[in-house]
């Protein structure tokens, strides 16, 4: 054993291994003990009361693809394939009510489980753990980012999906008769959902060559006076088009918001309900409804 | 920029093109009420299908012509707006009150005919 002073060389510094090396024999390590450090993860994670949403069967089933994809992406770095798995979990767990804060709680569990069985393993070897660390912590943080960031674009391809659907359900325009249209609005209207009311209807018009619309709004709660002034110039709109808008179906709050922000109520055409509005419509296209009776 | 005024029976009917100067718009303010006079016509159809875009000059220009138009007896009405154009128009408050309006000339002359209630 060479003594250690300032002439004779450092033993440890002429066997330095290379990061790569380094990084084979944790993950070698991570391996071997996979089921113990495991199970150690998923004790952590219900002691931090992560993942309630899932039952113990799932959380186990789950931890041991992630812990597996964790030491892979170690062993490998490849961070697209951890990316693609990552938002593949997601897609399964996000319907479930998993939150953002819980995948990356346990991604970071699973790290720290993980450094601890390195610290212990090591614990004689102060340099040597540095060194592992050294090769590990990157991974590891790396790890930890591309799983958080494939979590949340997930989410998010989710919410956008969802908009879409939203929209495309809520706004047909209709054609009821020849050159009528109807429009029933369900829901919330915000600033934008009643823009591209309004450039929908508008197309729907020319499209169909309408000449009434009826606008009914039965199953609006409530808007605001930006709202209302949105409807205001849809009505404008159509007439620049030459069809005349009926609204029906407003609500005694709606009723209100339109007095008080002074909408010219000669300017609109409204009628109280979706029937009443319709009839009418009918009126002013020409048409009349007669009953078909037997003859005697 | 000519305009092209075409006579239509009682009617006339000018298509405005696509990039009207404001000296244009002033021309065809005068320009259109004398062929009006000229022609004793009932009824003024203006077509600005090929107008893209539509400013506060234009759409005050287009509400003065009807007026003048009116003070002949005569009926104006506006066709062929795009729904982007209309959109645009709502949004400033530019909403041609009092001028009646039509999908396309078809419709417009279908509006007179009934107006009229004349047979072609």
């Amino acid at each position: 054993m060479a003594k250690r002073d300032g002439n004779i060389p450092d033993p440890d510094l002429k066997r330095t291994e290379e990061p790569s090396e380094l990084l084979r024999e944790l993950v070698a390590h991570l391996r071997q003990n996979r089921t113990q450090l495991r199970e150690e993860w998923v004790v952590r994670i219900s002691e931090t009361r992560l993942l309630t949403a899932m039952t113990k069967e799932e959380i186990f089933a789950e931890a041991t693809s992630v812990y597996d994809s964790y030491v892979e992406a170690l062993e490998t770095e490849a961070f697209e394939a951890l990316q693609a798995y990552a938002r593949n979990l997601s897609e399964r767990i996000i319907p479930r009510g998993v939150e953002t804060h819980e995948v990356v709680g346990i991604v970071l569990l699973l790290r720290d489980v993980l450094a601890r069985s390195l610290f212990a393993k090591y614990q004689t070897d102060f340099k040597k753990l540095n060194r592992i660390l050294d090769a590990y912590e990157p991974a590891a943080n790396r790890i930890a980012n591309t799983v958080a960031v494939g979590f949340v674009q997930e989410r998010e391809r989710v919410i956008r999906q969802q908009q879409e659907a939203i929209r495309e359900l809520s706004t047909p325009v209709l054609q009821v008769r020849e050159r009528l249209l109807i429009l029933p609005i369900i829901g919330v209207i915000d600033p934008q959902r009643a823009r591209q009311l309004t450039e929908q209807l508008l197309r729907g018009i020319r499209t169909n060559r309408a000449k009434v619309v009826v606008i009914d709004i039965t199953g609006v709660a409530a808007m605001d006076v930006t709202v209302a002034n949105h409807l205001v110039q849809t009505v404008e709109a159509s007439r620049l088009l030459g069809a005349t808008v009926i609204v029906t179906g407003l609500s005694p709050e709606i009723a209100q918001t339109l007095v008080t922000i002074g909408v010219d109520l000669g300017k609109m055409n409204t009628v109280g309900d979706l029937q009443g509005g319709i009839e009418q419509a009918e009126r002013l296209l020409g048409y009349k409804v007669a009953s078909i009776t037997e003859p005697n | 920029m000519e305009v092209p005024i075409l006579k239509q029976g009682a009617f006339l009917i000018a298509t405005f093109q696509a990039a009207l100067s404001d000296a244009d718009l002033n021309q065809l303010r005068m320009g259109l009420v004398q062929q009006v006079v000229k022609f004793r016509s009932r009824a003024v159809i203006v077509d600005v299908t090929a107008m893209d875009v539509m400013d506060s000059f234009a759409s005050r220009t287009l509400r003065e012509i009807a007026h003048m138009i009116r003070l002949r007896g005569a009926e104006t009405v506006i066709v062929g707006i795009q729904p982007e154009v209309a959109f645009a128009m709502v949004q400033l408050g530019l909403t041609l009150e009092g001028v009646a309006t039509a999908l396309d000339l078809e419709e417009g002359l279908a509006y007179l005919n009934e107006k009229f209630k004349m047979t072609k």
